[in-house]
């Protein structure tokens, strides 16, 4: 099976991200790491390859910068790496984001396109759904639980009230949530061999996007203004000195909810 | 300005959503609505009494929706004309929403507190945990969709007629149509619905492992409490994922909400922040719940909620 898993690199997110004053867009830093939503997306491919012999390809549209995030996955066992580097780029909205990668997934071949229902940064959360009507394959989203039988994959998708089990012919594409599977930590050996795997970098102008199609331009949308929201006024904060719970007590009556 | 407003039904029931976004749309101009699923009495009743001028009804079969609903709808804009489509953030939502927007190659705007018709129809999003508001304006051609955040705005009926039904018929999407349910399952909830429940009670990873669970459970019987869950916990398998509260999952407003070892990430507070009270109990004093509590506690939740729990049973 050809797998291609849909991976983004994201600012840390242990450090707040910043938009730029000007052009309003997320302030990328060079070393940016890999969306922790993404290591589930790889884990499932890994483990569908390990099954029948097939093969991993990482694809993603981002400023590739250090790389580190794409090496990461590839640590994991994915085999290569296909990326989107332009800075025509810059500003693209959720469905360029969705025609990028489906062309380059496209050019290259799939059976199975895998995703995160959403990135940490931006969390639109319909690129795969978008992915998969540009390719014309069906989509099984928002799976819990996957499994690969005869030609095609059978998912628990989360519902508002429980789960339903969906299956679809392959080619598909996939959404995983986290939680699907427990992803694997990369050894030192996977870390080794990562640095020798081939990473293919495209251009949009590679894959038929003409410069006013992309980016900014083709984006059909644009932030207007940035305002601060009011803070929730401070609340009290106290020490617990083993009767703390007693203040929660006197809140609740306040409230006559006891 | 002509409106479209999505729905599917569940248990009998127009989506929460669709009536929240009738409440707004309805307000802006002619609002249709494409309701998928059985067209139950009561929920062509719901959608009319919200102000649908129109519902256009699609039955499903065992095939997923998706793919045919969002055929099915483009085909229905390009008939009848379209400013606006609005959607929830459900998964249908999304899955429709999604691939509507390729099919028309339009761009799509989410997690939307606010919508203006404009011109140009603009919406506003929070950002950095809500902190920030950010207001974004279309510049592509009608028609703009959005999705918008569950309770932005809140249901009320207009008084208005019955809706008209037009019948819409499931049209042959082709491969992209071949995705099957093969079975569904309702976990059975017990307690208050987590989503319009007075008093939640919530926790975090700080709750340290799925038999002090326990913890949460018997404060929230004692309160009367819905239990909600930050995403770690439901990730951790401790609960299920109709309980997680935030960006991927629900959006509640309580009156009161006691979040439990919950540090307060930005992806569970925008579920939860515009509860009435919000008491945060965490060891650590810098966590970011602390940010938007009423009262903080900061100290040990395993010797606070026993002892709360126990002096609320004394009572």
């Amino acid at each position: 099976m050809r797998i291609a898993v849909c991976v983004k690199q994201i600012p840390d997110p242990a450090t707040p991200y910043e938009l730029s004053p000007d052009t309003h867009r997320v302030v990328r830093p060079n070393d940016q790491v890999l969306d922790d939503t993404d290591r589930f997306g790889v884990e499932v491919g890994l483990q569908l390859a390990e099954e029948d012999d097939g093969s991993v390809t990482l694809y993603s549209m981002s400023p590739s910068g250090s790389l580190q995030g794409i090496r990461q996955a590839l640590a994991m066992g994915a085999d290569k790496a296909v990326i989107i580097d332009d800075p025509n780029l810059a500003g693209s909205d959720a469905l360029t984001t969705a025609r990028v990668l489906a062309a380059s997934i496209e050019r290259e071949g799939f059976d199975l396109v895998i995703a995160g229902t959403e990135s940490t940064d931006g969390y639109t959360g319909v690129v795969p759904q978008q992915i998969a009507e540009i390719l014309d394959v069906p989509s099984l989203t928002f799976a819990r639980k996957v499994e690969a039988t005869d030609g095609a994959i059978r998912i628990e998708q989360q519902t508002a009230g429980g789960y339903d089990v969906v299956e679809a012919p392959l080619p598909a594409v996939l959404s995983v949530t986290s939680g699907v599977v427990e992803p694997r930590y990369p050894t030192f050996k996977g870390i080794m061999q990562a640095k020798k795997k081939p990473i293919e970098t495209l251009t949009a102008e590679d894959l038929g996007f003409s410069a006013d199609q992309v980016g900014d331009t083709g984006a059909g949308q644009a932030i207007s203004s940035v305002s601060v929201i009011p803070a929730r006024e401070a609340g009290e904060i106290v020490e617990d000195d083993g009767e703390g719970y007693l203040r929660i007590v006197a809140l609740l009556e306040q409230a006559k909810v006891i | 300005m002509t409106i479209w407003v999505f729905s599917e039904e569940a248990g009998g029931h127009a989506s929460a959503s669709a009536l929240e976004l009738l409440t707004k749309a309805r307000a802006i101009g002619e609002t249709n609505v494409f309701h998928i699923g059985a067209g139950s009495e009561t929920a062509i009743e719901e959608l009319g009494s919200h102000g649908a001028a129109k519902v256009f009804h699609m039955t499903t079969d065992e095939h997923l929706p998706s793919a045919a609903a969002a055929a099915a709808l483009a085909a229905l804009v390009e008939e009848h004309g379209a400013d606006l489509i609005l959607f929830g953030m459900d998964n249908t939502d999304r899955d429709v929403g999604g691939r509507l927007s390729a099919r028309l190659g339009r761009p799509v705007l989410a997690n939307a507190v606010d919508v203006s018709s404009g011109p140009p129809v603009s919406v506003t999003s929070e950002i950095l945990g809500g902190t920030q508001a950010v207001v974004t304006e279309f510049t592509s051609d009608a028609p703009a969709i959005i999705f918008v955040r569950p309770k932005a705005f809140a249901a009320e009926p207009s008084g208005g007629s019955v809706a008209e039904i037009v019948p819409v018929t499931e049209p042959d999407v082709g491969r992209s149509g071949t995705a099957v349910i093969v079975e569904s399952h309702v976990e059975e909830s017990e307690g208050p619905d987590l989503e319009a429940a007075a008093v939640v009670v919530s926790g975090g990873r700080g709750v340290g492992s799925e038999e002090k669970w326990s913890l949460i459970e018997d404060l929230a019987t004692q309160l009367k409490a819905a239990i909600g869950a930050t995403r770690a916990v439901v990730d951790a398998g401790w609960v299920p994922a109709r309980l997680q509260v935030g960006q991927t999952g629900k959006t509640v407003k309580p009156d009161i909400y006691i979040a439990a070892g919950v540090s307060g990430a930005m992806q569970h507070v925008v579920g939860m922040k515009n509860a009435g009270t919000i008491i945060a109990i965490n060891k650590d004093a810098e966590a970011p719940i602390f940010a938007v509590a009423d009262l903080g506690i900061v100290g040990d939740l395993h010797s606070v909620l026993p002892k709360l729990t126990e002096a609320l049973k004394e009572r």
